[in-house]
């Protein structure tokens, strides 16, 4: 892939990433910020492509786009008042949380940037789902059972904790 | 200057931080479930980053995959919790009214 044209498409990405971002955390409205996060997830989709990770880009479109935006903009919907904004979308502390936030950001870049991080010689694109195929089922099999196992308790978890309890009603 | 494991680091220390600030400042749940959702993606960002500049193993990868699934399954159960508090507590999401677990 060209340098420039990577470069170029970083920037694209970057730049709607982090504008929608900074809509989701500072939006008065909270539908608005529901429907930024569409453009957060997207970006960084784009992003996980030029990190060549084909199959997690994917995913995240698949789950985060798909599933837990449709989820989250449920809720918004089904808990009524969204458009009164004192009551769905307050907010506190801008001053004091906004210096504190600013200062940690400085800090992260910085160290992101300064410290002398093991570097690749070249970088590789390649496929990377056969790969994590095999890993799934061989160094990381533990792992993989048990949150299958831990998906089935979250959900009926929140079966039980979303349902109405008529008897008590 | 070629864009390298700096800048996707960058990027997500600002997304970390955006989220952050909306963990800290917002009253509303749901506007709390955002904002962990984008310290989320902030630290898949980093881990595929490391994978592919730093290490070149698949590693990263799956630890990402691991990371999108429970968030998925966070999501849900918060909002089940969400849903439930707006049902038994007068309508209201306001997390700094949320003294109680039973009322």
């Amino acid at each position: 892939m060209s340098t420039v044209i990577y470069n170029v498409i970083f920037y694209i990405l970057a730049f709607f990433v982090v504008i929608s971002a900074a809509v989701v955390a500072f939006s008065k409205n909270i539908v608005r910020s529901a429907f930024a996060m569409v453009v957060t997830f997207l970006g960084v989709a784009g992003l996980f492509v030029l990190l060549s990770a084909d199959f997690i880009a994917v995913t995240q479109l698949l789950i985060y786009v798909g599933g837990i935006l449709v989820l989250i903009l449920f809720a918004v919907m089904l808990s009524s008042r969204v458009k009164e904004i004192k009551i769905s979308n307050l907010s506190v502390g801008y001053f004091p949380g906004g210096i504190i936030i600013a200062l940690l950001t400085l800090l992260l870049i910085y160290i992101g940037v300064k410290t002398p991080w093991q570097k690749l010689d070249s970088v590789r694109f390649e496929p990377s789902t056969s790969a994590i195929g095999n890993s799934l089922l061989s160094n990381y099999l533990l792992p993989f059972e048990m949150i299958s196992v831990l998906l089935l308790v979250g959900l009926i978890g929140a079966v039980v904790i979303a349902r109405r309890k008529e008897d008590q009603e | 200057m070629s864009v390298g494991l700096s800048h996707f680091l960058t990027i997500g220390a600002v997304v970390f931080s955006l989220g952050l600030f909306c963990v800290i400042t917002r009253r509303n749940a749901i506007g709390v479930l955002m904002g962990v959702e984008l310290i989320l993606n902030s630290a898949n960002i980093n881990f595929l980053a490391f994978s592919h500049f730093s290490s070149g193993t698949i590693d990263g990868h799956l630890f990402a995959l691991f990371c999108i699934v429970l968030a998925a399954l966070e999501c849900a159960v918060a909002l089940a919790i969400v849903l439930a508090v707006f049902r038994n507590f007068d309508k209201v999401i306001d997390m700094e009214q949320l003294t109680t677990l039973h009322k």
